[in-house]
């Protein structure tokens, strides 16, 4: 059963097209992340799916019915802002049970399931109290509460963990995650961190001015991406350009190797490889020489951060960064000659 | 610095009120040309209940700033709405045309308006000042609501919205009881642009259909008694006990929205 398809939806605001032709099923009870740099269009996306702003074209349905033309308030959702948007003037209560009061349920129906709710979002007990007197956590754990009493079709969740600090952010992504698979609510999640986006998601759509440019599980789209943008949005890389040569790219004088079938022969390419994906060792140490690819290059920078170091190495007119672990706790110093290797899988095609 | 700001505020508040403590005093005083020793006496409180001009003119000034704190308030609010949380052509014009008025000299605006109600008809009269009062009022109202709807975040109604309000709905649930402190406050100033006010209804008035800073005024010119002390010592305090209950009733400042 499909939770919201979203059909070749199209925006402008004036001469600006900020959406254009996005089609995107989010199956129902999974949990999507859009991601995207701000002004890629993610939130108005969002903000067409929960019907605060019309599409120009194309349709949008929820739970199987056709909602385009209905507006926000007879639309079956539940959202959670950035800035959360707790009522100031009502208790806990009374904001969690807003959505069951238009909803007819008052009384002792609205407080059961109010108490279920905060319960769920381990406030239990925090009814009487106003916003004001909540941290951040907390009113961020209200507004949650607050969209899910009402048994939405679909929540939605407007980079609701961007006002925290990080050691919060990081329990309340566990948290959301939970309540997310305790509820099983079809959720769409706008980010522009990508590293929430692959911890949290089932499913994650990279938008880039106005388009969907790759959809995919997390570890998909970050082993396999299919654009530049993609790439370097998701992750770090480094991108290798050079023309075709049988089932090998010529680059700067090396040939890299990859697994991607590719073009005719001369065509020009970019090779995108993963950071962490390439070994570094010093040039006069033995390789293991089970690795497709190997490159000279020379260190010219080191950056120590503790568990990890970060090379920015050059290899004639390449500039290459490579993430190794801090395993042997002395990290090769600058100018050191060394060989860089990977497996030719390592070596993504990319547009762009 | 502390030591020096906080002397800073009592000779404020000292050239504030003295002078209004001393007027209220002489009121009591039996002397009418304000001469010491104090001599207590409610004489000129006698004398003001047979003054019918005077305390006719007390009247009209109440219910005319009681009407104009109403109409400003209720078309201004509307207007506040409009201009900051509705899109539309000339709105960016609209705003900056709420301005002026508030800087451009009483004489002139009064000037103005006699020449213009003469014109159309409208004339002179407690009427016409009411026009005139909700006139000048209106864009303090404008500008006091319009503040109040800038400090509340648009996206309260939207959640409202989210979960099932309609946009009227959402509006007198979250948007009205949040902005009342804004209103409030918005009427308190209309009520005393237009209880102050003298210039405009100096030209709009007609004789013997006046207001109090107007009969003051001519009362002045013909010799002073205490008998105004008298009135103006009433309306002070009456006009006090509005402010400060509405204050107290609408905490100004807003409801504290954590940040």
């Amino acid at each position: 059963m499909s939770g919201v398809d979203v059909t070749a939806v199209a925006k402008s605001y004036g001469a600006t097209r900020v959406l254009t032709d996005i089609t995107q099923a989010f199956q129902s009870g999974t949990f999507t992340s859009l991601l995207g740099p701000s002004g890629s269009g993610k939130t108005t996306l969002l903000r067409i799916i929960a019907g605060f702003v019309a599409p120009d074209e194309g349709t949008v349905r929820i739970a199987g019915a056709d909602v385009t033309g209905i507006p926000v308030h007879a639309r079956n959702i539940g959202m959670v802002f950035q800035s959360y948007a707790l009522f100031p003037h009502m208790s806990v209560a009374a904001n969690v049970g807003f959505g069951l009061g238009r909803r007819g349920i008052r009384g002792k129906a609205a407080k059961a399931q109010v108490d279920e709710a905060l319960e769920m979002v381990r406030l239990p007990g925090f009814g009487g109290r106003y916003p004001r007197q909540l941290s951040g956590g907390q009113q961020q754990r209200v507004a949650l509460a607050r969209a899910i009493v009402i048994r939405p079709d679909v929540l939605l969740l407007d980079e609701p963990l961007s006002a925290l600090d990080r050691r919060l952010r990081q329990e309340m992504q566990v948290e959301l995650l939970r309540i997310q698979r305790e509820s099983g609510l079809t959720t769409i999640f706008v980010t522009h961190d990508q590293e929430e986006a692959l911890t949290l998601s089932d499913k994650v759509a990279i938008l880039d001015r106005g388009r969907i440019v790759q959809t995919g599980r997390p570890a998909e789209v970050y082993e396999r991406p299919r654009t530049r943008f993609a790439a370097e949005f998701l992750g770090d890389a480094n991108f290798l350009t050079g023309k075709v040569r049988g089932n090998a790219v010529e680059i700067a004088g090396a040939t890299i190797a990859t697994d991607d079938s590719l073009p005719a022969d001369g065509t020009t390419v970019t090779l995108a490889v993963r950071p962490e994906k390439i070994a570094i060792r010093p040039a006069d140490a033995a390789g293991s020489g089970a690795v497709e690819n190997s490159l000279p290059a020379r260190v010219s920078s080191v950056i120590y951060t503790g568990t990890a170091l970060t090379y920015m190495l050059r290899s004639g007119d390449l500039h290459l960064k490579v993430f190794a672990q801090n395993s042997d706790g002395s990290p090769l110093a600058a100018g050191s000659a060394v060989v860089l290797s990977w497996a030719a899988r390592h070596s993504v095609m990319v547009e762009g | 610095m502390i030591k020096i700001a906080r002397l800073f505020l009592a000779l404020v508040l000292v050239f504030l009120y003295l002078p209004i403590i001393v007027m209220a005093a002489m009121g009591f005083n039996a002397s009418p040309l304000y001469a010491l020793p104090f001599d207590f006496t409610t004489h000129w409180y006698q004398e003001l209940a047979g003054n019918g001009r005077l305390i006719e003119a007390g009247w009209n000034s109440i219910w005319l700033a009681v009407l104009t704190a109403m109409i400003a308030t209720a078309l201004g609010t509307l207007a506040a709405l409009a201009l900051w949380r509705r899109t539309f052509r000339g709105r960016a014009i609209l705003r900056i045309l709420l301005l002026p008025p508030i800087a451009i000299p009483w004489l002139i605006t009064g000037t103005a308006m006699l020449v213009f109600f003469f014109w159309t008809g409208i004339g002179r009269g407690l009427h016409a000042m009411l026009i005139g009062h909700v006139a000048l009022a209106i864009p303090y109202v404008v500008l006091v609501v319009g503040t109040g709807l800038q400090t509340l975040r648009a996206d309260l109604e939207e959640a409202a919205m989210s979960l099932g309000s309609t946009p009227i709905h959402a509006f007198f649930r979250v948007t009205l009881p949040l902005l009342l402190p804004s209103i409030v406050g918005a009427a308190l100033f209309a009520f005393a642009v237009s209880l102050d006010q003298f210039v405009i209804s100096y030209f709009l008035s007609v004789p013997g259909m006046t207001t109090l800073p107007v009969e003051i005024y001519s009362a002045i010119r013909k010799g002073f008694t205490p008998e105004i002390n008298a009135i103006s010592t009433i309306l002070l305090v009456a006009s006090m006990i509005v402010i400060l209950g509405f204050a107290r009733f609408a905490r100004p400042g807003g409801i504290g929205e954590r940040s």
